[in-house]
């Protein structure tokens, strides 16, 4: 049997949680053979000062992302709709606690 | 044309270009071999000061010294991952520098000769480093920016440890003293070769500057590094091994000797000191890693097997 060499490693994305309370932020990626390794190599290669509490791999091709190319129409729908921010709707300065 | 127009205008805007964005060619070209050369300047670099881990002269300094080279190794890993996103291959770029077709920096081609030079390395070539890197924390394409600010994170610790080694030696005996200014004076030119040709000998620059991948010139960055350096050589109680080194009031700038080019453009060629033994040495750990990576990839494809009969 032959042996895949080695770039046909999958690459991972890598996401940490800096610590509780926050959320998993992206930090970069790499690759590895599976998923324990990717664990592992992630832990080494992202968080050797603490940066972490939790760490999430996921390989990258199970990611499905927007296109830039179709940015603006994709998020056109959001673009025009004022009135869901707080500041759309005028109060009198003199009322307390709005 | 549109597609041009965007980029310039994310770009003139002080915006960061993403990897799935469109850019110029020339743009991408440019960062690939960029990043890559920086990617194997840090593994290269893990060498000459591997070469002292085993001497060091203290747990503490060994223990130092280990944290130290595996971030070498953590940062050349952040810089090809970012090479990936524009679509380089890592296994391809490693085998370009076991073969030369591309370079890395100078100044891994110069010999450790003795302990001082851990420490040199740490305050000068790490300073150095950081001169050229801090900049590079604002350049335009954002997963370079992104490593550069890891990478800058963690130099701080590099350049820091060195200095105190440096002054903890100078504490010492006569002959500790006279490792360090023996150290200085063979490292000083180099580390000012790091920042590259003068800005007339840089073809790059220009184009660099205006895609903002490169925020100052060479010989701006340079200037920084030896005003940076004059205060810290004092405060050590070592010589800079330039007798043209002077402050200049008008310039508000410290005026420093000529770099013998020579040596600079022999050692870019592959004729420096250690060329030939780093990259032979690169191309051993690769090669006699090549079975940890097959046992790896062995194991996976006979777990996710084993995953597909359950």
């Amino acid at each position: 049997m032959t042996q895949p060499p080695r770039s046909v490693w999958p690459l991972y994305e890598v996401f940490v949680r800096g610590k509780r309370g926050l959320n998993h932020v992206h930090v970069g990626s790499l690759h590895a053979p599976d998923d324990e390794m990717a664990l592992r190599n992630a832990r080494d290669l992202y968080t050797r000062r603490n940066e972490g509490v939790s760490i999430w791999v996921v390989p990258a091709s199970a990611i499905t992302a927007s296109s830039p190319d179709e940015k603006d129409p994709f998020f056109s729908p959001s673009g025009d709709k004022v009135y869901r921010h707080p500041t759309f709707y005028s109060i009198p300065e003199d009322v307390p606690h709005l | 044309m549109e597609l041009e127009q965007e980029f310039d205008r994310i770009v003139g805007a002080e915006q960061r270009v993403e990897p799935r964005d469109w850019m110029p060619d020339g743009y991408r070209k440019t960062l690939i071999r960029q990043i890559a050369q920086h990617a194997h300047s840090e593994i290269i670099g893990m060498q000459p000061e591997a070469n002292w881990i085993s001497r060091a002269p203290s747990l503490r300094r060994k223990a130092i010294l280990l944290a130290k080279v595996q971030d070498e190794a953590g940062h050349g890993l952040y810089l090809y991952a970012a090479t990936e996103t524009l679509g380089a291959d890592r296994e391809e770029l490693t085998t370009k520098l076991v073969e030369g077709r591309q370079k890395y920096s100078s100044i891994f081609n110069y010999p450790t000769l003795n302990f001082a030079d851990v420490g040199v390395i740490g305050w000068l070539v790490d300073g150095a480093a950081i001169c050229n890197q801090v900049p590079l924390c604002r350049t335009s394409y954002g997963p370079y920016a992104r490593a550069m600010i890891r990478i800058c994170k963690e130099e701080s610790f590099h350049q820091r440890q060195g200095y105190e080694l440096l002054m903890t030696m100078m504490r010492g005996t006569e002959a500790q003293r006279r490792m360090v200014q023996d150290s200085v004076d063979r490292w000083w030119w180099p580390s000012l070769m790091m920042f590259g040709p003068s800005d007339e000998e840089s073809s790059n620059t220009a184009q660099s500057m205006a895609w903002r991948i490169k925020r100052h010139t060479n010989d701006e960055l340079r200037q920084k590094f030896v005003d940076m350096s004059v205060p810290q050589a004092e405060a050590l109680g070592v010589t800079l091994p330039d007798p043209a080194l002077r402050w200049n009031a008008e310039r508000d700038h410290h005026d420093f000797g000529a770099i013998d080019w020579n040596e600079f453009w022999q050692v870019v060629g592959g004729n420096g000191p250690c060329s030939k033994q780093r990259v032979a040495h690169r191309r051993k750990a690769h090669e006699d890693g090549a079975w940890v990576r097959d046992a790896a990839a062995a194991y996976a494809a006979k777990q996710s097997q084993k995953g597909a009969v359950a």
